[in-house]
């Protein structure tokens, strides 16, 4: 006699060790012995420094005072950066004139904002506002010397204003001559490709500090007597040029990765190479290379922190000359602590901006 | 225009238009510096500075605080570079060095399949990564290691290796008459092994015999000069530092600035080495791995054999980079007065001497000869490994 089933029998549920909070942690932490042994060290590591930390940086921090007196407990002293803040900040910018900066890194995040947020109208004329008009905005609202502002020498500049000037100096001045050389090295004349190639190879190959020493001991024996070119600017020069050899290597990754046939059929439509150039090729690739220019970005803001080798004051500087006040010895780990959530927030978020871009401007070009 | 469309001019002509670009460019540049060479010479004549490398062979006058060569302040500045330099270079082998290890072990460890480690090293590699270099060194060095015990109160590892606010103190090797033996069986070893592996592989070739290369290369490079080692009568003795008055004597030193330098250094590059590592393995198609295993290699095999060698040809470029980064980067040394290049050289010498032009052309003519001979190899190794479409 044979017995047909015709009815399938219902599933029987998963092991109870295979699925839920039991099932991901044998699959993610417990999987064999090797992984077992792991997974205890680092929680052994965790538990280790994790919660000191936080303790020390949070639950047992002195957040409110004004003197050293105020930090009584045995945690972190926030109370020597809240003291010092604004000249962490502005450094020695006298405070009369706080929000002639305030306004203008105002007035840079807003145009910013609208340029990278989607669905903003009239893009094109922020963008030239930005790069016409802006400069000049600023120049005159940090340095003054017009419209009744009174001049704020830059040896007074410092904090993290000073390190957002370089940096975004350094970047803007940077990208027109970087896609120079990058054009100039994938071009056809043997002059101009040589010219391009030493240049950028020349700035590449060497540390940014000897870059800032030579621009701040050699460019004064370079130039004319009656040129007095200030500390700042001499940083800003060297920084200009190094920088813009790291932007010609990411353009020029981006012109490499437009297809040969977008060459041609510029051509074949007659367009002249500066046509062909600038409404065909760089549009594409500077596209492509967005979040490369992020990146080089990142970098040049935190090596914005060797100018203190210099002797300019910034973020970093500023906080390293407040160590050795008599009245807060002491109290470095907090010093440092901030300036380096300050730099973390910025890269990190840039980094991610940054990867978010790549996500999203991948239309099919990279190969 | 007026004139009849046979005639062509000149500008229309690519050849000649790019000509005249061209020597237009030259003129620039020459132009350009013509007018920093003519300048360079007034200021100089202003300034009453002599030019010339004459300064090197001149008497320094100053001491320097660590130095793999003797130096003293009756050496010249030509000395001074030659000491600048050696500390440059070690800083640099012993950060690629820890930078490797470290970068490897957190690239790995990010795609390990144990969430915890995978999670630990992505904190580490996002934290690291996004906090300027100097800023790490700084911390190490004026945080860290300013806080650490007087030599009194050091701590002590065994009692042989002891840490203290003036550094690290360790025993040095005392080599004695017959180490030089042992020096050159590890030598010959080591070529001898290098014989032995390829008339191994090309005997695996012809006939599909297989040799046991790695415990012979084991017994040849570590057993041999042990034996060899004892047979001439243990040569080696360690001068252990000990505690004299108010510091240490004997023993090696290792100063703060070198270790608070190497510690950042290592950890900072460690974090995109480890990104290269990581890259380069997701790089390796699945399908790849799926195929050697399908084929019925052993799972180190499939590592050894079909992984890693295309692995490498991601990693190596990106890993050359990170080490000629690390080399620039050790250049900060000079902001915690760790005596190496820039420090001595384009630092102290130069304010000694005046002579900048020399001074920082010689400087950076080093770093310079490093990142070209680096990036040479990189583009031959690139070459040679580049993939072959047909």
């Amino acid at each position: 006699m044979t017995v047909l089933i015709t009815t399938p029998t219902p599933d029987q549920p998963p092991p109870v060790s295979s699925v839920g909070v039991i099932g991901w942690l044998r699959k993610n932490l417990f999987a064999s012995v090797t992984n077992s042994v792991f997974t205890l060290i680092g929680l052994f590591l965790i538990y280790k420094t994790v919660p000191s930390a936080l303790n020390w940086a949070f639950f047992t921090a002195d957040w409110v005072g004004s003197a050293k007196g105020d930090c009584s407990s045995e945690g972190a002293c926030w109370v020597f950066v809240a003291v010092r803040i604004k000249q962490f900040l502005f450094g020695f910018y006298p405070s009369a004139e706080y929000w002639r900066v305030i306004t203008s890194f105002s007035l840079v995040g807003v145009l910013i904002a609208w340029l990278l947020i989607e669905r903003t109208p009239k893009k094109g004329m922020v963008a030239a506002f930005t790069v016409f008009c802006y400069p000049i905005i600023a120049y005159f609202l940090f340095y003054g010397g017009a419209f009744g502002l009174p001049v704020v020498e830059t040896h007074k500049w410092g904090g993290l204003m000073l390190t957002l000037i370089l940096a975004t100096i350094g970047m803007f001045c940077a990208l027109p001559i970087g896609i120079v050389l990058a054009l100039g090295r994938r071009s056809s004349m043997p002059i101009a490709k040589s010219i391009s190639v030493v240049f950028i190879e020349f700035w590449r190959g060497v540390p940014l500090i000897t870059v800032l020493f030579m621009s701040s001991v050699m460019l004064p024996i370079f130039l004319p007597e009656q040129w007095q070119i200030d500390k700042l600017l001499r940083a800003l020069i060297g920084i200009i040029f190094f920088q813009s050899a790291y932007m010609a290597e990411v353009v020029r990754g981006g012109l490499q990765a437009i297809p040969k046939g977008q060459y041609e059929a510029a051509e074949a439509l007659g367009l002249s190479y500066w046509k062909t150039m600038s409404f065909i090729v760089l549009p594409q690739a500077l596209k492509l290379v967005i979040p490369g220019i992020v990146n080089t970005f990142i970098a040049l803001f935190k090596d914005t922190t060797l100018v203190l080798i210099i002797g300019l004051f910034d973020l970093l500087a500023v906080v390293q000359a407040a160590f050795a006040d008599p009245e807060w010895l002491g109290f470095s780990v907090e010093g440092y602590v901030f300036v380096a959530s300050v730099y973390w927030v910025s890269c990190f978020s840039m980094s991610r901006y940054s990867q978010h871009l790549e996500k999203k401007l991948h239309t099919g070009h990279a190969r | 225009m007026s004139n009849s469309s046979k005639k062509q001019f000149w500008w229309n002509n690519a050849q000649y238009r790019s000509l005249f670009f061209q020597v237009l460019l030259i003129a620039a540049v020459a132009g350009f510096f013509w007018f920093i060479g003519s300048n360079t010479l007034q200021n100089l004549e202003k300034r009453g500075i002599s030019t010339g490398f004459g300064f090197l062979s001149q008497k320094s006058g100053f001491g320097i605080l660590q130095s793999l060569i003797p130096f003293s302040d009756s050496d010249s500045f030509g000395r001074t570079f030659v000491v600048g330099l050696l500390n440059t270079l070690l800083v640099s082998v012993i950060g690629v060095f820890f930078a490797t290890i470290i970068g490897f072990t957190m690239g790995v460890a990010r795609l390990s399949n144990n969430w915890l480690i995978a999670k630990i090293a992505t904190v580490y590699v996002e934290m690291f990564r996004n906090i300027p270099l100097l800023l790490q060194i700084f911390f190490w060095y004026f945080a860290v290691l300013r806080t650490l015990p007087s030599p009194r109160e050091s701590w002590s590892a065994g009692g042989v290796a002891f840490l203290n606010i003036r550094g690290l103190y360790l025993p040095q090797p005392l080599f004695g008459d017959g180490f030089a033996f042992v020096g050159w069986t590890f030598l010959l070893a080591i070529i001898a092994t290098f014989c032995i592996k390829r008339w191994a592989k090309k005997r695996q070739e012809e006939t599909g015999t297989q040799f046991k290369i790695w415990q012979t290369a084991f017994g040849l490079i570590v057993l041999l000069p042990v034996l060899v080692f004892f047979a001439v009568g243990s040569p080696l003795s360690w001068d252990l530092p000990s505690l004299k008055g108010f510091n240490f004597r004997g023993g090696m030193t290792i100063i703060p600035e070198l270790t608070a330098l190497v510690t950042a250094l290592s950890i900072y590059t460690a974090t995109f080495i480890a990104e290269a590592v990581r890259s380069g393995i997701m790089a390796v198609n699945s399908g790849q791995t799926e195929a050697a295993s399908a084929l019925g290699l052993h799972r180190s095999k499939v590592l050894k054999l079909v992984v890693i060698p295309q692995a490498l040809r991601v990693i190596i470029p990106q890993l050359t980079s990170q080490y000629l980064n690390l080399v620039k980067n050790s250049s900060l040394a000079t902001a915690i007065g760790y005596p190496d290049l820039v420090a001595v050289f384009a630092g102290t010498t130069l304010n000694q001497t005046g002579q900048a032009i020399e001074i920082i052309a010689m400087t950076m003519g080093v770093y310079l000869f490093i990142s070209l001979t680096i990036s040479a190899f990189m583009n031959w190794y690139n070459n040679k490994t580049m993939l072959v479409e047909r």
